[in-house]
């Protein structure tokens, strides 16, 4: 029997690719094995078009035990231990149902963690919206916010951290990119592999519905105005199943009895079966009426297509089948043996007796068709490039902006957000958010691990390559301020439509900028997600290459963070101060301007930076770090001001615009306070590492007080800011809750 | 002194409870399976926070029905110490050891920060080593915490002294600002009528050691554990 053309296409394969898959099978498909390369051809589960992109990307070091590939990646930490870490996307289902959309976007993420054998510790989310002034993007802010606080809370893994950014490139597609960090002894590993000839295949878990049919298509096309109606793509998540879900299959794992195991995500059955076995080198075969399902009359098509959430696969060692059932049936959960591993290769999937779909489980993944899509610079980027940032007017009132800027809601404080996130649980969480990066403690020893996300999207847009190395660069000198070395990274890649050249050029151009940066500070890639088609109306999203880092700290006694600490404490400023003005927060802010470039990065002196402040982190020369980020010097201080409820005294020379000096965004720079008695052997070190550095002043009264000296010209100089902190703190904190009234 | 920690499905402060009293106190504790028909042996009996039976229907209201929770209301019933933090606060209502209700907070969102408590009453077996009208800092994590009785009930709970725990600004002020989720009175803690029973929302084993920058959270363990040796010694 031969399909309709019509029946492919909508299930989003080309004809040339349906072609592929009759050379493949040597015969016509049927309606099942359709579906089935369908969804796993589907750019949110092949990668078709972003794989030879991210093949460039360096994936190798000594710390790193597992890279790109697997369910999550590996990094070592030492004694025996391993992070366990992976971001991903919730994009689409967010922008339609955005409770729903974030919560099973937690959900999955921890399944990819636990799935290798980890106890997840610490979540954090990467959120961008349109501007808080629009209804409905208070809706969906709102919305996806309450989602990961309703699943994040009740599973009891803490939300230590993020980020969040408002835009009106993401006023339709907002983007939820979830990471995970789970601890693992690296005994207890575990992959998602099919092996062993003979070995039952279980399904554990929830039941199987007919929710979320088709979410991995939905996931790979533009949102249209009919994507209201892919709400049924859309699954639903839920945390207390979940939490069942994590402890029997810990529990199951450390019996030994797991051969492989792997979640049930995107393309549910489909992608866990062919996955494994194909990673194995073997084949499957399922019989789907042992499914356990929710509604009478499912389809093998429907069991196979199914996003239930909170499920899993595992292969099991031949005869533990019942130890395994007796352990998930003491958390009340379903486990049952639906097939077994084979020798030839296939995915062969029944009905009972009769064979419902046979494919060579390599066909499915490594055999996905690849596309090597044409590029083409963007004509907009010379424009905004090249835009006259020099002939704006400084403003006469540097008080007023900083004000400004402090309140508007990409710098103010996110504790309307985080404080409905549980970030405490699991008693782990030594800084909590709203410092530069979290940290976590691992219990029994004297390590913590910190995390961060980091990318900022009007970088990546007014220049993919370099936005994308500040991002890599930001999240590194994140985790430095924290006291940790940074080892590893995961990423999530947000962008428009792949098929327009233009969007393909800055795919490009964001990989090749983080995988320099990458190489640069030695952090390699272990894995991460693509997110494309986020466009609406045919307006793409800021590239948006988030960056997941996790660093360790060697001593959890010399932890370190941004506030400043001791009256009298002598305050550096590591790093050049440069005449740059393009992308930042205060020419959006001040001016209305999106325009410019993104600031230089000169990742040889980011390197000297960070390596220097770590050092001194460690030998305690340091009392507090924080990296100058959107705001510029001036947002910087004041957060070090608020975050220590001190004030500081400033002093600085003038040597270009003030507003540049102030609000500026130049890159690899980290203000320090250190105890005065120290300062002459800071100096010292930073000499001699060739570090560039200002002393800025010192930690003082309750203001925060800033002069500026210019030598050349009599008149120039003077007091620039003088507020309270007090002051300070109300309008940072009272911004977004305020929007949000 | 023996203590034990409740598992129900869906609780996620089990381990942490555990890890706390083993921590601050050093002595033997373990945890006991909702399944479980007995609480036999133990000294105190902790029903720690979480989403029981996810919370689905109301806060604790599936948990109740456990069939650990046969034996506990008797433990309770006999006199033993029974402390249930947040969840197990809000599951203790639901059984009827404790009066009132927790509500959704007056926000109707979820909130997780530090709030400061005023100890009202330190002459029970959890506050003992408190001095009177003492402040310490305790974080809360909750989304239903709002603390409401009917007013007689209020009163008697007053009379009796058994508000243990209210939310006050760091000076030890009870005003409405330092009041996080609405709850009557800045209710924040109580006990029954014997004192042998304490429910509180805030989270006294999330600050209990000096990595985590806070270890007001000790003083009702180590409360306990002076008042079970001066009894058992």
């Amino acid at each position: 029997m031969t399909l309709e053309p019509q029946i492919w296409r909508e299930m989003g394969l080309t004809d040339d690719e349906y072609e592929r898959i009759v050379t493949i099978l040597g015969r016509q498909p049927n309606y099942v094995e359709v579906g089935i390369f369908a969804v796993m051809w589907s750019e949110h589960c092949s990668y078709k078009t972003s794989r030879p992109a991210l093949k460039t990307l360096p994936t190798e070091g000594p710390a790193i035990l597992q890279g790109p590939g697997e369910n999550a990646g590996i990094v070592d930490i030492g004694d025996g231990q391993a992070v366990v870490f992976k971001i991903e996307s919730h994009n689409h289902p967010s922008a339609i149902e955005p409770y729903q959309g974030a919560a099973t976007g937690v959900g999955g993420i921890l399944r990819d963690i636990f799935t290798m054998g980890a106890r997840p510790i610490a979540v954090l989310d990467s959120l961008r919206f349109g501007e808080l002034n629009s209804p409905r993007v208070r809706y969906l802010f709102d919305g996806v916010v309450a989602g990961i606080s309703g699943y994040g809370n009740c599973i009891g893994v803490p939300t230590v951290g993020g980020e969040v950014y408002f835009a009106d490139s993401y006023e339709d597609n907002c983007l939820v990119n979830v990471m995970c960090v789970g601890l693992i002894d690296q005994k207890d590993i575990k992959k998602g592999v099919a092996s062993g000839v003979g070995n039952p295949v279980m399904v554990v878990g929830a039941k199987t519905g007919r929710d979320g049919i088709h979410g991995a298509t939905f996931a790979s096309e533009e949102l249209s105005e009919a994507a209201a109606e892919r709400r049924p793509a859309v699954q639903v998540g839920d945390p207390f199943m979940e939490k069942l879900l994590l402890e029997a299959c810990l529990e199951v794992i450390k019996t030994g009895y797991v051969v492989g195991i792997q979640d049930m995500g995107a393309a549910g059955l489909t992608s866990s079966s062919c996955e494994m076995a194909s990673r194995a080198g073997t084949g499957l075969e399922m019989d789907l009426a042992l499914v356990p399902r929710r509604e009478e009359g499912m389809t093998p098509y429907e069991l196979m297509l199914s996003e239930s959430q909170e499920r899993m696969l595992l292969v099991v060692q031949q005869g533990t089948e019942e130890k395994v059932t007796e352990i998930f049936a003491k958390w009340d959960l379903d486990s049952v043996v639906v097939g077994q591993v084979t020798a030839d290769g296939l995915l062969r999937l029944k009905e009972g007796d009769k064979v419902v779909a046979e494919i060579p489980a390599k066909a499915l993944t490594d055999e996905a068709p690849v596309y090597h899509r044409p590029t083409e610079k963007p004509a907009y980027l010379a424009e905004v490039q090249d835009y006259p940032v020099d002939a704006l007017t400084m403003p006469d009132d540097y008080n007023e902006v900083l004000l400004k800027l402090l309140a508007s809601p990409n710098i103010a404080s996110k504790e309307y957000v985080y404080q409905q996130y549980d970030h405490m649980v699991g008693l782990n969480t030594v800084v909590r958010p709203g410092s530069d990066a979290a940290v976590l403690r691992v219990k029994d020893t004297n390590k913590g691990i910190a995390m961060t996300t980091d990318c900022n999207g009007r970088y990546c847009y007014l220049n993919p390559k370099t936005g994308a190395a500040i991002a890599v660069a930001e999240a590194a000198r994140n985790l430095v301020c924290s006291g940790a070395k940074p080892l590893a990274v995961t990423n999530c890649l947000n962008f428009g439509n792949p098929e327009k050249p233009e969007v393909m050029w800055t795919i490009w151009q964001c990989v090749e900028g983080m995988a320099e940066a990458c190489r640069n500070l030695e952090t390699p890639v272990t894995g991460g997600n693509v997110s494309l088609y986020n466009e609406t109306k045919g307006n793409a999203i800021y590239p948006t290459p988030t960056i997941g880092m996790v660093g360790l700290v060697e001593d959890l006694n010399k932890v370190c963070t941004q506030g400043f600490k001791q009256e009298g404490d002598v305050i550096f400023l590591l790093g050049e101060n440069l005449p740059e003005l393009g992308g930042s927060e205060y020419l959006k802010i001040h001016f209305g301007l999106e325009q410019g470039n993104a600031p230089v990065l000169n990742l040889e002196l980011e390197k000297k930076v960070q390596q220097l402040v770590l050092a001194e982190i460690k030998s305690g020369l340091i009392q507090s770090a924080h990296d100058c980020a959107e705001g510029g010097l001036a947002v910087a201080l004041a957060e070090c001001c608020m975050a220590g409820n001190l004030g500081a005294d400033i002093t600085m020379v003038r040597r270009f615009r003030g507003d540049a000096l102030l609000f500026g965004e130049s890159q690899s720079r980290i203000i320090i306070s250190i105890n005065q008695e120290h300062s002459v052997e800071l100096v010292k070190k930073m000499v001699e590492a060739g570090v560039p550095y200002t002393q800025l002043g010192k930690v003082a009264g309750d203001s925060l007080l800033l002069n500026v000296v210019n030598p050349g010209c009599s008149g120039c100089g003077g007091n620039l800011l003088n507020l309270p902190v007090a002051k300070l703190a109300e309008t940072w904190r009272g911004a977004i809750p305020c929007l949000m009234q | 002194m023996k203590f034990g920690v409740v598992v129900f499905p869906g609780s996620n402060c089990d381990a942490d409870c555990l890890h706390a009293i083993k921590v601050v106190t050093g002595q033997p504790v373990e945890y006991i399976w909702h399944k479980s028909g007995s609480v036999d042996g133990f000294d105190c009996i902790v029903l720690p926070g979480g989403f029981s039976y996810g919370d689905y229907l109301r806060c604790g209201a599936v948990a109740r029905f456990s069939p650990v929770m046969t034996p506990v209301i008797d433990f309770a019933q006999r006199g033993g110490l029974l402390l249930g933090i947040c969840n197990g606060f809000q599951i203790l209502t639901e059984a009827g050891l404790l009066p009132g209700a927790l509500h959704r907070n007056k926000n109707l969102q979820f909130l997780c920060h530090d709030t400061h408590l005023r100890i009202e009453n330190n002459q029970t077996p959890f506050t003992s080593l408190a001095t009177a009208g003492q402040v310490i800092r305790v974080p809360i994590a909750h989304g239903e915490g709002n603390y409401y009785a009917d007013t007689a009930t209020i009163q008697q709970l007053e009379e009796n002294k058994q508000v243990l725990f209210r939310y006050c600004d760091p000076q030890g002020e009870i005003t409405p600002a330092a009041n996080p989720n609405g709850s009557v009175n800045n209710i924040a803690g109580i006990c029954n009528r014997q004192g042998n029973v304490l429910g509180m929302m805030p989270h006294p084993e999330r600050c209990a050691e000096d990595i985590l920058g806070n270890t007001n959270g000790q003083l009702i363990f180590q409360s306990l554990l002076q008042q079970w040796q001066r009894r058992c010694g």
